[in-house]
């Protein structure tokens, strides 16, 4: 049983982590069978790892005992593979550690020499290179990772928002470029000097889509950094993603016409029609997938071990089944994991998210270091045909109808845009368009055939060296010189700089406020069509949520927990040290004269601190790192901490019957009335420190207070309405409960005018620090509450406070640790 | 633009906010459908929590204040005009529009886009920006790894750079005057789409 998967392993001919644990397990039963072979098999160093013949087999004579055994070749393959991604992961780690190297270098440079250096070494020790990267290999196991990656990571909005452009660059550009190098390859296979005759028209077509498939890392990398415009940044990020699948197409195209004698019109047509069977078959099957994988996810709350497995083996079998109908599995693992993506986060635990974005990273991080490692490799041990001219010919082409090819589609989309290309930025587009993996591994299939396939490797193997090295080095400093203001930093005030990001988060802001990008017709008519029947279908808990709130009941999930185990505790207090009376009593300190190196030093800690404006697509698409969503998550909490507090307050008004009970389960056992002063005071310092806050609150109030009948957005704050909404009728009550912290919570609300619904809202506090712990518990209840609030809000709201539903959040049994703390506590140790 | 069901006869005194905020009409109604379609149960009227569902703004660290800045004190709505009015701030100033000279301050002039950024810090309205006004809006925009010590020797410092009067606070003349500098139109601009 271990040998027929053993050789199953062998004749797919791939490595894969999960054949290779399967493999692993089940061969234990053949231990005993080579056992009694010695270790002569590591003599044969140049096995080749992946043919299909079978090994040499141990003879079946009967020795004694062997004390100590080898058996290598049994591991070859899992092993050698081993190695190949250990090295290759060590040569990341080593990027990293100096790191400036890969500021100026492109990390897709580093590893291909690194390949290069190995490959040499193997050259001269004879040994063979690793098939690993045979084409088949390369598109059954090392593309989809990464293509999943970018589809999975694809940042959606931007996206659907710049969608025709993308298409028009990754379709039509293309095929531009595909004509434009292969025809004037043509034309210059047809001076007899370079002896290119034999090179048909057909064959040229063929390398030219090869070469034509654009790779953004590099370049994505270096926007990234420079923080370039996001229309030029996911326009690239597109363009290289469907032009795979437009390159792919084209190929399959070409080779075909390529091996045919005679190339009819009728042909021609047919590859037409073929291309568009590809491209949308390819979206079918990935919508296809997404949806079932989304639908299964629904039902997978009882496995959380298994969950993530879904998201990868529904993608990869969209991606399989493409690919055995020979139609665009690129395009079909994108749009599965575009499809599934939305729904599954929803479905499947926090846990299951993270396990999911980390291993897609993984995956696809381990497939493009192994293959721009790979690459190098194999340059140096591959068999070259070398010809001057049709090499340098092909690079200048390259280069020349992309930059062609980019000036002209750009004018074609301009008027169409609402947000045009300026020269600038075509000049990045068209400067970043390195070649990359796709255009490797295409070189590889190319049939046998085809007479000069090895010039056609060799001038694919040049244009991926020349553009990644040249054009990868070079465009951080071309687009730093083309982006001249952003260097005078050092003479600015204080003030300039405050002010002008200050400025910019206006403009943002606003520029959200009106929907800038338009297509919000659409999105509002897709928003609904999802909301009534796609959610009801495919995610388990369906109600439909406004994206704030869900993204506050996310990220309340995953950080709130990790406040509570923080020293600082009570996040809603670390930034408010000082109150306002102590700023008072600041103000007529001494002045302190500033020393120069102080204000460098504040400058440092503005340019390196201050929230960056939020930037739609960059934290999402780069290829090496899970999107950080620290800052976004900072300013989250703490508008979410002031929006709790004034819950807090709020329930502080409530009506009698349920604070009565609540405040036996937490007093009634306590000694004495220190701790209800503690309490008191603490309330009070949340009162006023949030009186802006309470603002704030009091429009949401009056807004639930209306009929909402559609949107079921901000539920959670709903409920601090209707708590709001009886604080009348409560008032006397709570007073009797605990009068000092009610009015002093009223004073602070009054004392703050409708004009402080500030910012930040994170004022000063009065009372003493409250231990954390405290606090703590005290969130925790306040989310039972609101998940309880959630839970019912499927009824109809009813506006005058329902009563009934007071009685409920007391209950015990729900109110504890029944609900929110145990959901929550699995997610305790996730974190980012 | 797929425009379903508006047109300028459906927005109320279009010709007017046309003629007060200087957007076109196509403005105009692109701003009209984005009204709309923020205006989740059509009352006409938006509230603060209408502009919060806009999950950019959330993220946005100075977003409630720009949300607040949007209603004048005491009120709880918005009308579709006082929208329009806000957002003309941002338009960029024009180079070759005649205007008849009734306004003598447009409200997209480099002074307006001032006026409206300084209003953000100067919550209490009182004119100045005080000490605590920035260190507030300071705390909003800086990572929370910041002391507290930091945040106050920049407020400190920033109030120095500018403060002039020596009043230990930053009027809007004060304001005006640190940013001599920057291009204000170019920084608050918005290319509206029409």
């Amino acid at each position: 049983m271990g040998t027929s998967v053993l050789y199953e392993v062998k004749t797919e001919r791939g490595v894969f982590c999960m054949l290779l644990l399967l493999y692993l397990c089940c061969s234990g039963g053949k231990c005993e069978l080579q056992e009694s072979q010695p270790a002569q098999p590591s003599n044969r160093p140049t096995v080749k790892p992946f043919n299909n013949e079978p090994q040499a087999f141990p003879e079946e004579e009967r020795a004694s005992l062997p004390v100590f055994t080898m058996d290598y070749p049994r591991i070859q393959v899992p092993f050698e593979f081993t190695l190949w991604i250990l090295l290759a992961s060590f040569a990341k780690i080593g990027f990293h550690i100096y790191h400036k190297i890969t500021i100026w270098i492109p990390e897709s440079c580093l590893l291909i020499v690194i390949g290069l250096i190995v490959g040499g070494i193997m050259h001269t020790v004879k040994e063979e290179p690793p098939t690993a990267l045979s084409s088949n290999a390369f598109f059954l196991y090392m593309l989809p990772p990464i293509v999943l990656d970018s589809g999975y990571f694809m940042p959606t909005r931007p996206f659907f928002e710049n969608c025709g452009t993308v298409l028009w660059y990754a379709v039509v550009g293309t095929l531009w470029n595909s004509i434009g190098i292969g025809l004037s390859l043509f034309a210059i296979c047809q001076f007899e000097v370079f002896g290119l005759q034999d090179i048909n028209l057909a064959e040229n077509l063929l390398f030219a889509a090869i070469i034509s498939a654009v790779d953004p890392v590099a370049a994505l990398n270096v926007f990234e950094d420079m923080g370039v415009n996001e229309q030029i940044y996911i326009v690239i990020f597109g363009e290289g993603l469907f032009n795979d699948a437009v390159t792919v197409a084209l190929y399959s195209m070409f080779s075909f016409l390529a091996d045919m004698p005679v190339v009819e019109s009728t042909d021609v047509f047919l590859g037409v029609a073929r291309f568009f069977v590809v491209a949308f078959g390819g979206v079918f099957f990935g919508l296809v997938f997404g949806f079932v994988a989304a639908f299964t996810t629904r039902f997978t709350h009882n496995v959380r071990q298994i969950e993530p497995l879904f998201i990868f083996m529904y993608s990869y079998l969209a991606y399989l089944v493409a690919e055995c109908f020979a139609i665009s599995s690129v395009l079909a693992i994108i749009t599965c994991a575009i499809t599934m993506k939305y729904y599954v986060e929803e479905n499947v635990s926090q846990r299951s998210c993270t396990t999911i974005r980390h291993v897609v990273k993984m995956l696809a991080t381990v497939s493009e270091t192994l293959i721009f490692f790979f690459l190098g490799v194999i340059t140096v041990t591959v068999e070259h045909e070398w010809n001057w001219a049709y090499i340098l010919f092909t690079l200048v082409f390259a280069f020349f109808w992309r930059i062609i090819g980019i000036l002209v589609l750009t004018q074609i989309i301009n008027p169409f845009r609402t947000i045009q290309f300026k020269y600038k930025d075509q000049f990045g587009l068209a400067y970043g368009g390195l070649r990359g993996a796709i255009c490797f591994a295409l070189a590889f299939t190319l049939p046998d055939s085809i007479n000069r396939k090895d010039l056609f490797v060799t001038g694919s193997i040049a244009i991926i060296i020349c553009t990644v090295f040249i054009q990868g080095i070079s465009i951080r400093p071309i687009v730093e010189y083309m982006n001249i203001r952003k260097t005078n930093k050092d003479k600015q005030t204080i003030n300039v700089e405050v002010h002008t990001r200050v400025m910019e988060h206006i403009i943002c802001g606003v520029e959200d406020l009106c929907g800038q990008w338009s297509h919000y017709y659409w999105k509002d008519k897709f928003k609904k069509f999802n909301d009534r029947v796609l959610r009801r279908i495919l995610v388990r808990d369906h109600r439909a949520e406004s994206s704030i709130v869900s993204l506050y009941k996310k990220l309340e999930l995953q950080n709130a927990i990790d406040l509570l185990d923080t020293p600082i505790g009570d996040l809603s207090a670390a930034p408010s040290i000082i109150s306002l009376q102590d700023e008072k009593k600041e103000a007529s300190r001494p002045k302190k004269k500033f020393m120069a190196a102080e204000v460098r030093n504040m400058h440092d800690i503005l340019s390196k601190n201050m929230y960056k404006i939020r930037q739609k697509t960059m934290a999402y698409t780069n290829k090496y790192n899970l999107p950080d969503e620290s800052r976004t998550r900072e300013i989250l909490i703490r508008r979410h901490a002031s929006i709790r507090r004034t819950v807090r307050a709020g329930s502080f008004r409530d009506p009698p019957e349920r604070n009565i009970p609540r405040s036996q389960k937490y007093y009634s056992l306590q000694p004495g009335g220190d701790l209800e002063a503690a309490f008191a005071l603490r309330r009070r310092s949340h009162g006023s420190g949030s009186g802006d806050v309470d603002h704030l609150s009091a429009h949401v109030q009056f807004a639930g207070a209306s009929a909402r009948s559609s949107s079921r957005s901000l539920v959670p704050m709903r409920r601090l309405n209707t708590i709001e909404e009886i604080k009348n009728p409560a008032e006397q009550p709570a007073v009797s409960v605990h009068p000092p912290p009610r009015s002093n919570g009223e004073d602070a609300l009054n004392k703050t005018g409708p004009g402080s619904l500030g910012g930040s809202s994170l004022r000063g506090r009065r009372g003493p620090v409250p231990a954390p712990r405290r606090s703590s518990s005290d969130w925790v209840e306040e989310d039972a509450n609101d998940s309880e609030d959630t839970g019912e809000r499927v009824d109809p709201p009813q506006l005058p406070p329902p009563r009934g539903w007071v009685p409920e959040n007391q209950d015990p049994g729900e109110n504890g640790a029944g609900n929110a703390l145990i959901r929550q506590s699995p997610h305790r140790s996730m974190r980012f | 633009m797929g425009s379903n069901s508006s047109s300028m006869n459906n927005i109320p005194n279009a010709e007017q906010l046309v003629q007060e905020t200087g957007f076109s009409a196509a403005h105009i109604l692109r701003l009209y459908e984005r009204f709309q379609f923020l205006d989740k149960d059509d009352t006409g009227q938006l509230r603060p929590e209408d502009f919060g569902a806009v999950r950019e703004l959330a993220m946005n660290p100075i977003g409630d204040r720009i949300i607040s800045a949007f209603f004048s004190p005491g009120q709880e709505t918005l009308d579709f005009a006082s929208f329009v009015r806000v957002l003309a701030h941002f338009r960029p100033a024009d180079s070759n529009r005649t205007r008849d000279g009734a306004q003598p301050e447009p409200a997209n002039s480099s002074m307006g886009k001032l006026k409206f950024a300084f209003q953000l810090y100067d919550q209490d309205r009182d004119g100045k920006i005080s000490r605590a006004e920035l260190l507030q809006v300071l705390r909003a925009m800086l990572g929370m790894q910041v002391t507290e010590e930091q945040l106050q020797s920049i407020a400190e410092r920033a109030i120095q750079e500018a403060d002039f009067d020596q009043d230990d606070a930053i009027s809007f003349d004060e304001f005006r005057k640190s940013l001599e500098k920057v291009n204000i139109d170019h920084k608050m601009s918005i290319r509206f789409l029409s």
